[in-house]
């Protein structure tokens, strides 16, 4: 048993932040933030050199073969500079897709495109039901002329316009479980038919889609994994994004509460630091308390997707639950602390005010988990 | 980072697992449905003999020494030990201040002598021990303690008061703060005492606590012979023994709380999923679903802190903010799982021990009650979130 880091995740780690602070300082975040691409090529590159782009998959498939402890110390880091751009959508959503279902030759050619920075994937789960489960996916994938053709609207699909592919979950029947019935398919993103919309958010960090397909034609190698049975993947594949979404979640939350307390220590008022007033003192200590629970309970999620334990689904239930909650409170602190210069556009708290907002809805919030924990822990 | 246990901390598990199906009898396991982080003196004696048992199965004290009947293991049997204890709801053990503290300090800070002379019989709990820290005016601002200690040749002579003492009615042995230097600056003229409680001029009066029972006591001394070779780690520098262990302390306690917290928990799911409210099962209900998730959540993230404090601890390095934040987590948590029993019994929460009607025997009643005192004994959340804030966050002193 041992619940702390190797000399390889601190060096990630050391690496990471360094990287981050110098290629990702908050003058390119909010660059990245007005263009609608939310990336650019140069920073891309960059990120597929330092093998971060392929750091969880296969060496077969051009990866670095490294599990989710190793991606949640870098999450963590993203997480620190509020990194943009589609790094969680290509990596975690439909990279990890291509790797939970799809088949040899799907991930050979994709994920290898993924690791070396030519290719974006992205998922496109959720539709304007706004469900997390499997009774919210109703996008029709129809057989027809050897293939499928897929009708529907999805909504939330993160970076889609500026994805190469869509892994789509769509029904192609219903069963009487709505787990049942799933299935996913690989779209390419000129594929006829299929328009994605850019949407305002309030997150400019993480650009949002509405992707409609309209009598969208695909072959039947466009399917990822098998017909009618993607939901189990796709589950395992929420879990794990969600995992790395709390530790992203978590280095956010650290920043805010390191701004917080330097800030605390110069800002006078009164004649005195307002760190030495306990209602400013105290209300540190109750972020520290949040950052610190968050974290362990993220690296005990970690532990488990990644060992595939029995307990995952709970452990990744537990963590989006904690974390969804602390990072909003800890980044509220954060601008209560820091009085009026804290509302200020200028300042950088609230990208991270933000980011904890848009994480905090995506994949589910406290409560959707909460009520996950209960029926898994068979109350 | 790897929760899998190696196979020797398998065979460690196997072993107290195996052990404490054979002999923690079932009537003991009930009293304890979400007991108290210190007994209630109705369990003394049973938890006496609790304490003996672990003792003499090598479970108690793993982490001290061998020559002085510990284990010399480690940490993370520990962790493993009481997530066992946690499992089987086991009682709490009795001379708890004795085996987190007293020892850890003796340890640290006696002579061979001190050492060989009281170490074994705290963890059989031959001798029990209490702690002698707050008075009537020195609770949170401890370091302007007035009890005062006198040379006298070969021995010192101790006058004044302490309060809140737990256990102190049932105990053999204190450790003692007192003054011994009154014109020095206050955390330099305090000494740290091992006092014989049942030397002449020593008397305890239980006081009546909101639950009725009296488990903490006043005591006073009247010129108290207390020989020299009792002080430890040197005369007026008692503030400083007490500091330097208190990490180790935070961490040993850590431990019980973790197995108490567990067990109520798992008591009040087994409540909410028989109380009916409005004709069905409290547990189908939404809202009582989202509050058990959460203590769940909050109770494991309470362990996880811990494991990762203690991994840090293993390798060798001062553990940070992740040893800091335990205590008022689980006062939180305690506190708000205590207060959802309560909304659970509905009207029934009204009725204490001694009628059919109450639920449990009326047990949540005490507990309830009781974890009132968790945010104020050992350190108030305020102390601790002064603490928080200006060792860890490096914050100004106000
Ligand atoms: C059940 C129980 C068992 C106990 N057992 C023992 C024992 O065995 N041995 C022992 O020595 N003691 C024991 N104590 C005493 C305990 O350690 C003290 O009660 C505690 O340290 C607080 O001291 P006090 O009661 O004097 O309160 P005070 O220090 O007077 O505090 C009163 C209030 O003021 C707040 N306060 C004080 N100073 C500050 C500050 N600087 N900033 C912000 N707020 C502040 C406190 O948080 C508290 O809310 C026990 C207490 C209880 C309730």
């Amino acid at each position: 048993m041992d619940f702390g880091f190797n000399q390889e995740q601190e060096m990630l780690r050391a690496t990471a932040r360094k990287f981050f602070e110098n290629e990702c300082p908050s003058t390119f975040v909010r660059k990245m933030m007005d263009d609608p691409a939310g990336v650019t090529p140069d920073f891309w590159q960059k990120l597929a050199e330092q093998g971060w782009l392929g750091l969880i998959y296969p060496e077969a498939f051009g990866g670095v073969g490294l599990g989710f402890v190793d991606l949640a110390v870098l999450m963590e880091e993203m997480g620190r500079a509020v990194m943009p751009g589609p790094y969680f959508s290509t990596v975690l959503l439909g990279g990890l897709a291509i790797q939970e279902a799809g088949s040899e030759s799907q991930k050979k050619e994709w994920l290898t495109k993924i690791s070396g920075g030519a290719a974006k994937v992205t998922l496109a789960l959720t539709e304007p039901n706004a469900r997390w489960d499997a009774a919210g996916v109703t996008l029709q994938a129809r057989e027809a002329r050897g293939g499928f053709t897929l009708s529907g609207t999805k909504l939330f699909v993160h970076d889609a316009h500026t994805a190469d592919a869509l892994v789509v979950a769509a029904r192609t029947a219903n069963a009487a479980s709505p787990e049942d019935g799933v299935s996913l398919f690989l779209v390419p993103k000129d594929a006829r038919g299929l328009e994605v919309k850019l949407l305002p958010t309030m997150d400019q960090t993480r650009k949002l889609c509405e992707v409609t397909l309209k009598d969208v034609s695909v072959g039947a190698d466009a399917l990822v994994g098998e017909k009618g049975k993607g939901w189990q993947p796709l589950a395992r594949v929420v879990d794990r994004a969600a995992v790395a979404l709390c530790a992203e979640m978590c280095g956010g939350a650290q920043k805010i509460l390191d701004m917080t307390t330097e800030y605390a220590k110069i800002r006078i008022a009164f004649g005195k630091p307002i760190g030495a007033y306990q209602g400013v003192k105290h209300r540190a200590a109750d972020m520290l308390v949040d950052v610190e629970n968050a974290k362990s309970i993220t690296y005990y999620a970690a532990w488990a997707v990644d060992e595939q334990v029995a307990e995952a689904p709970l452990a990744a239930s537990m963590a989006k639950a904690y974390v969804s909650d602390a990072y909003r409170k800890v980044a509220a602190a954060g601008i209560q602390l820091h009085g009026g210069i804290g509302f200020t556009w200028e300042h950088d708290l609230h990208l991270y005010f933000k980011r904890a907002k848009g994480s905090e809805f995506t994949f589910g919030d406290a409560t959707y988990h909460r009520e996950r924990v209960a029926q898994l822990i068979n109350l | 980072m790897d929760f899998r246990l190696t196979p020797e901390q398998e065979s460690f598990r196997n072993e107290v697992r195996a052990w404490v199906k054979q002999n923690l009898p079932k009537e003991w396991t009930s009293r304890v449905i979400s007991g108290p982080d210190v007994p209630r003196v109705e369990a003394y004696k049973f938890l006496r003999e609790w304490q003996k048992r672990l003792f003499d199965a090598g479970f108690i004290g793993l982490t001290w020494p061998k020559e002085y009947g510990g284990r010399g293991l480690t940490f993370l049997e520990e962790f493993i030990l009481h997530e066992e204890m946690a499992l089987a709801k086991a009682p709490p053990v009795l001379n708890i201040l004795g085996i987190a503290m007293a020892g850890p300090t003796i340890i640290a800070y006696g002579t061979e002598e001190q050492k060989k002379r009281y170490l074994a019989k705290i963890l059989s709990c031959e001798e029990i021990w209490c702690q002698g820290y707050s008075e009537p005016n020195a609770g949170s601002d401890l370091a302007s303690l007035q009890c005062r200690a006198i040379r006298d040749g070969d021995d010192f002579r101790v006058t004044g008061q302490k309060v809140w003492t737990s256990i102190a009615q049932a105990a053999d042995w204190m450790m003692l703060l007192a003054r011994t230097d009154p014109d020095a600056p206050k955390h330099k003229g305090i000494t740290y005492f091992l006092l014989d409680m049942h030397s002449p001029g020593v008397s305890v009066r239980p006081l009546r606590q909101i639950t009725g029972d009296a488990e903490f006591n006043e005591v006073f001394f009247d010129n108290v012979s207390v020989p020299a070779a009792n002080v430890l780690g040197g005369i007026n520098n008692g503030w400083a023994v007490r500091i330097t262990t208190l990490m180790y302390e935070r961490l040993a306690l850590g431990f019980g709380l973790q197995v108490r917290l567990r067990i109520a928990l798992d008591a009040l799911v087994g409540l909410a999923q028989r109380t009916k409210t409005n004709g069905d099962v409290a547990s189908k209900d939404p809202i009582v679903r989202q509050k058990l998730a959460q203590l769940w959540i909050d109770t494991e993230a309470f362990k996880y802190t811990g494991a990762r404090a203690i991994t840090k601890l293993l390798k060798g390095e001062m553990p940070g903010a992740e040893a800091s934040t335990g205590k008022i987590w689980w006062c939180e948590t305690h506190q708000r799982l205590q207060d959802i029993a309560m909304e659970l019994q509905g009207p029934y929460h009204q009725l204490m021990a001694g009628t059919d009607r109450a639920v449990d025997q009326g047990l949540w009643q005490y507990t309830y009650l009781r974890s009132r005192a968790n945010s104020v004994e050992g350190g108030t959340t305020e102390i601790q979130k002064n603490i928080i804030g200006e060792r860890v966050l490096g914050l100004p002193k106000g």
